[in-house]
C-alpha cells in the first residue's frame, strides 16, 4: 500500500489520549492498520503520555500502598493470565478479507457483501451502527469520474479510502490515504475514471436528518 | 494543510549514533523518575521494568509483580486522580490496571514498546472504559488484512527499549507552552478544541503547538518526520 495522506498530529493525539470519541476512531484505527507510519507516531505519542506519568509525583502515602498492595496480592492469587488477547477475534482462514479491522466487525464483512443502499445516479451508502450518536459514520461506493456526495457540509469531516480513488484541492486520495477537513472548506472531491471509489467517511451527526438526505442526494441530482 | 507536511514514506533509517547511545546521553538526570524508583534494586541501577513484565508472564513472579506495582501503583492512582477521580474511584481503577497488567504480562513485547509506554495504554484503556460507554475502536495486529510493519532491524528493537529515556531528554527540553498542552491532553483526556478553550488560545495555536511539540519528539526518537 502507498500511502501519501497520513492523520494529523491533532487527531492522533486525541487518539493516543483516550479524547476522541467512537465514530472519529473508527476511522482513524483503520488508517493504523493500513499504515506503519502512523503506528510509529502513536506509539511515539504513547511514549509521551507514559513519560507523563513516569512524571506525576505521587504523594508519600505508604499506608494507602501498603493496603493495596495486601489486596492486589490477593487478587491475583483468584485471575487467569491470559495467553492472548482479551476478546480475540475468530478469524476464519479461508476467508479473504479486504478490510481490516476495526472496520469489518463494524461493517459486518466486506464491503462487496453489505447491504448498500441506493442514493440515487449510481452512488451508494451503508450507514455503521455505533454507540456513539455524536458521528455520522458510514461508507460511501462513488461511480466512477462522478463526484463525492456531500462536502463542505461544515465541522469535521474524515474520508478514508478503501478502494478506487477521488481527487480534490488536496490532491489524489488512493487506498489507505486518510483526509481530514474541518469547517466550510468547500472540496468538491470526485472519484477518478476507472474503478469506483469505496470511502469511509465519518461526520458530526446531522442535526436533521431530513435535511441531510436532501443535502447528500443535492449535489448529485444537481438541485 | 496537514497533507503536505505529513506526506512521509515510512524513513526505517537507524537512528544517528548520538541517539543510539541511550541512557549514557542524558547523564545528570538524578531528578527525575528513574532515580526515585529505586526502591527495589540496590541504589545504583533501577529495576529493568520490562524483565519484571516477562518474569511476571512466564512464570507468574509475584515478587517482579511487586517492583511493578510499587513504582507504577502510586503513579497510575495519580495519573487516576487527574481526571475528576475521587480517591476511591482512582485506588479502584489503579487496582483494575495491575490485575489487566497481570494478566497480559505474557502478551507484552518489548520490541514493539518499552515497560512504561504498555502500562500507559492499560491504564489510559481502564480509563476510557470507566468513562465511557461507547467502545474504543483499535486495529488487531493478528488480522490478515492488518498491514504489518517492514522488519525491524536489530539496532532499532534496542532503540525501542531506551526509547523511554530518550522521549524523557527530549521533554525535558521543549518549551513549557508546549509541555503544558500535552498534560492537558495525556492527565484530563483533552480535546485540542477543549484545551483552546480552557486556556483561551486560539485553537489553530493550539494545533501548531502540538505539533511542533511532535516535530521535536519524534526527532529526539530518531524517527524521520
Ligand atoms: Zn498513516
Amino acid at each position: 500500500m502507498n500511502i501519501s495522506h497520513h492523520i494529523g498530529d491533532e487527531l492522533l493525539l486525541e487518539y493516543a489520549t483516550g479524547a476522541l470519541s467512537e465514530g472519529w476512531s473508527v476511522a482513524v484505527a483503520t488508517h493504523l492498520a493500513m499504515c506503519p507510519h502512523c503506528r510509529a507516531r502513536l506509539a511515539a505519542m504513547e511514549a509521551t503520555g507514559a513519560q507523563l506519568m513516569e512524571g506525576i509525583e505521587p504523594p508519600p502515602t505508604t499506608e494507602t500502598d501498603e493496603m493495596s498492595w495486601s489486596l492486589l496480592s490477593e487478587r491475583i492469587d483468584t485471575v487467569d493470565q491470559e495467553t492472548s488477547g482479551e476478546k480475540p477475534i475468530r478469524y476464519e482462514p479461508r476467508k479473504e478479507r479486504t478490510v481490516p479491522e476495526p472496520l469489518y466487525s463494524y461493517l459486518g464483512g466486506n464491503p462487496d457483501e453489505i447491504k448498500w443502499r441506493s442514493l440515487g445516479l449510481g452512488a451508494y451508502h451503508f450507514p455503521v451502527k455505533l454507540g456513539d450518536k455524536s458521528t455520522s459514520v458510514r461508507l460511501l461506493r462513488i461511480p466512477a469520474g462522478k463526484p463525492v456526495p456531500e462536502h463542505g457540509h461544515g465541522g469535521r469531516e474524515l474520508t478514508l479510502v478503501l478502494s478506487g480513488s477521488f481527487s480534490d484541492a488536496n490532491g489524489r486520495f488512493g487506498p489507505g490515504d486518510f483526509e481530514e477537513t474541518d469547517d466550510d472548506i468547500e472540496h468538491q472531491p470526485v472519484a477518478d475514471p476507472g474503478e469506483d471509489c469505496i470511502c469511509l467517511a465519518v461526520t458530526d451527526a446531522p442535526l436533521k436528518f431530513k435535511s441531510r438526505i436532501v443535502r447528500i442526494i443535492q449535489p448529485l441530482l444537481g438541485i | 494543510m496537514q497533507i503536505a507536511m505529513e506526506n512521509g514514506t515510512i524513513a526505517r533509517t537507524p537512528p544517528p549514533p548520538t541517539l543510539l547511545a541511550g541512557r549514557a546521553a542524558v547523564p545528570g538526570k538524578t531528578k527525575d523518575a528513574r532515580s526515585r524508583m529505586d526502591d527495589n534494586a540496590d541504589g545504583a541501577t533501577a529495576p529493568d521494568f520490562a524483565k519484571k513484565i516477562e518474569a511476571v508472564g512466564a512464570r507468574q513472579d509475584k515478587q517482579a509483580f511487586e517492583v511493578l506495582f510499587r513504582h507504577y501503583g502510586p503513579r497510575i492512582r495519580a495519573f487516576m486522580l487527574k481526571r475528576n477521580a475521587d480517591r476511591q474511584q482512582a485506588e479502584e481503577l489503579m487496582q483494575e490496571t495491575m490485575i489487566t497488567v497481570w494478566k497480559k504480562a505474557a502478551l507484552f513485547d518489548p520490541a514493539r514498546g518499552n515497560a512504561s509506554s504498555w502500562i500507559f495504554t492499560i491504564a489510559r484503556n481502564v480509563r476510557i472504559d470507566a468513562y465511557r460507554k461507547t467502545n474504543r475502536p483499535e486495529f488487531d495486529p493478528n488480522d490478515p488484512a492488518f498491514v504489518p510493519d517492514e522488519v525491524i532491524p536489530a539496532d532499532e528493537v534496542v532503540q525501542m527499549g531506551q526509547s523511554a529515556e530518550r522521549v524523557r531528554s527530549a521533554m525535558e527540553v521543549l518549551p513549557p507552552e508546549q509541555l503544558q498542552l500535552l498534560k492537558l491532553a495525556f492527565y484530563e483526556e483533552a480535546s485540542h478544541s477543549a484545551i483552546a478553550e480552557k486556556l483561551n488560545l486560539p485553537l489553530g495555536t493550539v494545533k501548531s503547538r502540538i505539533r511542533l511539540a511532535f516535530a521535536k519528539l519524534r526527532d529526539a526518537l530518531g524517527e524521520r518526520p
